[in-house]
């Protein structure tokens, strides 16, 4: 268990924050700028905050109250940096065994050959960091920090500084990683796609300050929190199950607690849990069950609160059999359907709306690849 | 021309080559614990007294040698402040020995080797040294297995300009510790020796296409091993 309060004031931006984690992957949020890398650089050790405490399990790694600060070599907490930082003058191996040396041998942990197989680097050992690709770089620094055996592991948005395809290519380690290794991560990041897809517990950062902590589906599904999370990429997460698969039109259906979605085929086994975020701009609201409509999937629910003030585009809340769904409406709609809470109304939602960005662990078929039109 | 194709030593010759190979070798490997320190402080350091010490690191590059090689005596001299506690002490005398020449050719290298150090020392990286803290080195370990092998081309060059200075010194050698034969006599104070005596001309010139040839091989073998270091240092 983490245990983290930080201020520390650097030039007119002050940071003042604090959170708990229990373990798995629990995301810090926010804009650049929003005290993310300095609260982790807190936790590590690389500063001495004015006033701030830090625990890892009940060991005080940090305490300005009782003048407890343990320099971050004797803290155990792995980073992996924005920018890899491996070793230009060591291979690949050497890299990833720094680590190694300095590592109390009782500690345990993951071996070389695990790390190695987890992150499918074993053909890149012998090599030069500068001969390495951008997402091979991030594969090998995530294993150097894996591999010091570490009690936490820090990732400052390791994926900020490659390509699309190749933080496709790293997402799914990253999830291997959250579950399969002991590691509790903490995980800064200011892309919804990848937060919404990784995190157990979402903590959401503004100015320096926690704007919002919890588990990832609530807040992602808090539509107080829209101008934070990003209008934008917003949406509601679903837990799903692969139901079934359509051959024939190369669908997939998934069910959640609020209803069945149809959405491009899905390369999985039936019965795979599945988050899937639905994006609020890609949601329409109907007062009937529609008929005469190309849109696959319709759930049933209830608006349970209507955000926006005067501006010309709201967000609304449904429950949907307790699950939350987001919609980005305009105020005409809003106006001229008569919506308010309590209304019974349907959600809509284009199948080709489930992007590869909607789902986690997984790549849907091909049918999806261009689909990233959405009209709300 | 005769001379041109003679190049038959005499001993007083050898003796001066093999002199000078030895002061350039001490003085370097002398210096160089001391200038990694000081680059480092000049690098690294914040301290109020940063600006003057590297004023006195680099008064050997601008002063007349001269001025240096007297300062020197006068400092290391046997009666010198230093030069009579080192003697009485510790034993070491530098005052018309050929140590004295090593110290001399040290000082006056010093501000080449350190400014070499100190650029390379700048140019690192710092935070590939906080990387390998959250791994669990503690500075020392950072500063061997990081810092060191990222620095090492500017440290080889460091050395060689050392040793090449210490080849070609001269004011303040002769000033320090006099020109004697076969304890302070180096190649370019036998040169100049020699050139003023009659018919030494052609022990000049050989020396002096010996110096020409320990230069250009000393500067061959730091281009080569400095290429080598840089390269493994960017990761190639």
């Amino acid at each position: 268990m983490l245990s983290v309060a930080i201020t520390h004031r650097l030039g007119g931006f002050t940071l003042d924050a604090a959170f708990d984690s229990e373990g798995g992957l629990t995301a810090l949020f926010g804009r650049s700028g929003a005290g993310k890398t300095s609260l982790v650089n807190a936790i590590a050790g690389l500063y001495r905050p004015e006033r701030g405490y830090v625990a890892i399990d009940g060991e005080v790694l940090t305490d300005t109250a009782t003048r407890t600060f343990v320099p971050p070599h004797r803290r155990r907490i792995g980073y992996v940096f924005q920018e890899g930082r491996l070793f230009p003058h060591l291979n690949v191996r050497q890299n990833l065994l720094y680590g190694r040396w300095f590592a109390p041998r009782a500690a345990g942990g993951s071996d070389f050959d695990q790390v190695v197989d987890l992150l499918g680097i074993g053909h890149l050992l012998t090599r030069r960091p500068a001969n390495l690709s951008g997402g091979e770089k991030q594969r090998v620094a995530i294993g150097r920090a894996l591999l010091a055996r570490p009690r936490l592991l820090i990732m400052d948005e390791p994926l900020a500084s490659l390509d699309e395809r190749r933080r496709d290519e790293i997402l799914p380690y990253i999830e291997r990683l959250r579950d399969e290794m002991q590691v509790p991560i903490v995980y800064v990041s200011h892309s919804i796609p990848e937060v919404a897809r990784l995190a157990t517990t979402l903590v959401v950062l503004s100015d320096g300050e926690v704007a919002a902590i919890g588990p990832t589906a609530e807040i992602m599904g808090r539509i107080d929190l829209f101008p934070l999370t990003g209008r934008a990429e917003a949406g509601a997460i679903l837990a799903t199950r692969v139901a079934a698969h359509d051959e024939k039109f190369g669908l997939t259906t998934l069910t959640a607690a609020a209803g069945e979605l149809r959405v491009p085929h899905l390369d999985l086994p039936v019965g795979t849990a599945l988050r899937v975020r639905i994006r609020a701009r890609d949601v329409m609201i109907a007062l009937h069950p529609p008929e005469g409509l190309s849109a696959l999937n319709v759930l049933p629910g209830t608006i349970a609160e209507i955000a926006g003030g005067d501006g010309p585009i709201m967000q609304m809340r449904l429950d949907c059999a307790g699950e939350s769904v987001i919609a980005r409406l305009t105020r005409r709609s809003v106006d001229s359907l008569h919506l308010a809470p309590g209304l019974k109304v349907h959600a809509v939602i284009k199948s080709i709306a489930f992007d590869h960005h909607a789902f986690a662990g997984a790549k849907p078929g091909a049918a999806t690849s261009d689909a990233e039109i959405a009209d709300g | 021309m005769q001379f041109a194709i003679d190049l038959g030593f005499s001993p007083e010759e050898l003796t001066a080559i093999r002199l000078s190979l030895r002061v350039g070798f001490w003085a370097m490997a002398g210096s160089l614990p001391v200038a990694v320190l000081v680059s480092t402080l000049l690098a690294r350091g914040r301290f109020w007294g940063r600006p003057l010490l590297n004023v006195l690191v680099h008064l050997p590059l601008v002063m007349p040698p001269v001025v240096t090689g007297y300062i020197l005596l006068v400092l290391f001299g046997r009666r010198g402040v230093l030069g009579a506690f080192l003697a009485d002490y510790l034993g070491i005398v530098f005052a018309f020995r050929w140590t004295g020449a090593a110290l001399a050719s040290a000082v006056m290298g010093f501000p080449l080797m350190v400014r070499s150090m100190r650029l390379s020392i700048e140019a690192v990286d710092r935070r590939l040294e906080a990387a390998a803290a959250t791994l669990g080195a503690n500075r020392a370990w950072v500063w061997l297995t990081v810092t060191l092998p990222l620095i090492l081309p500017g440290i080889i060059a460091g050395m060689i300009l050392s040793f090449a200075r210490a080849l070609g010194e001269f004011g303040a050698t002769i000033t320090f510790v006099s020109n004697i034969p076969g304890e302070t006599q180096t190649l370019p104070t036998e040169i100049y020796t020699l050139l003023q005596v009659p018919g030494g001309e052609a022990g000049a010139f050989r020396l002096t296409l010996v110096s020409v040839a320990i230069s250009v091989a000393a500067l061959f073998a730091s281009e080569a091993i400095a290429q080598r270091a840089s390269r493994r240092a960017a990761g190639l």
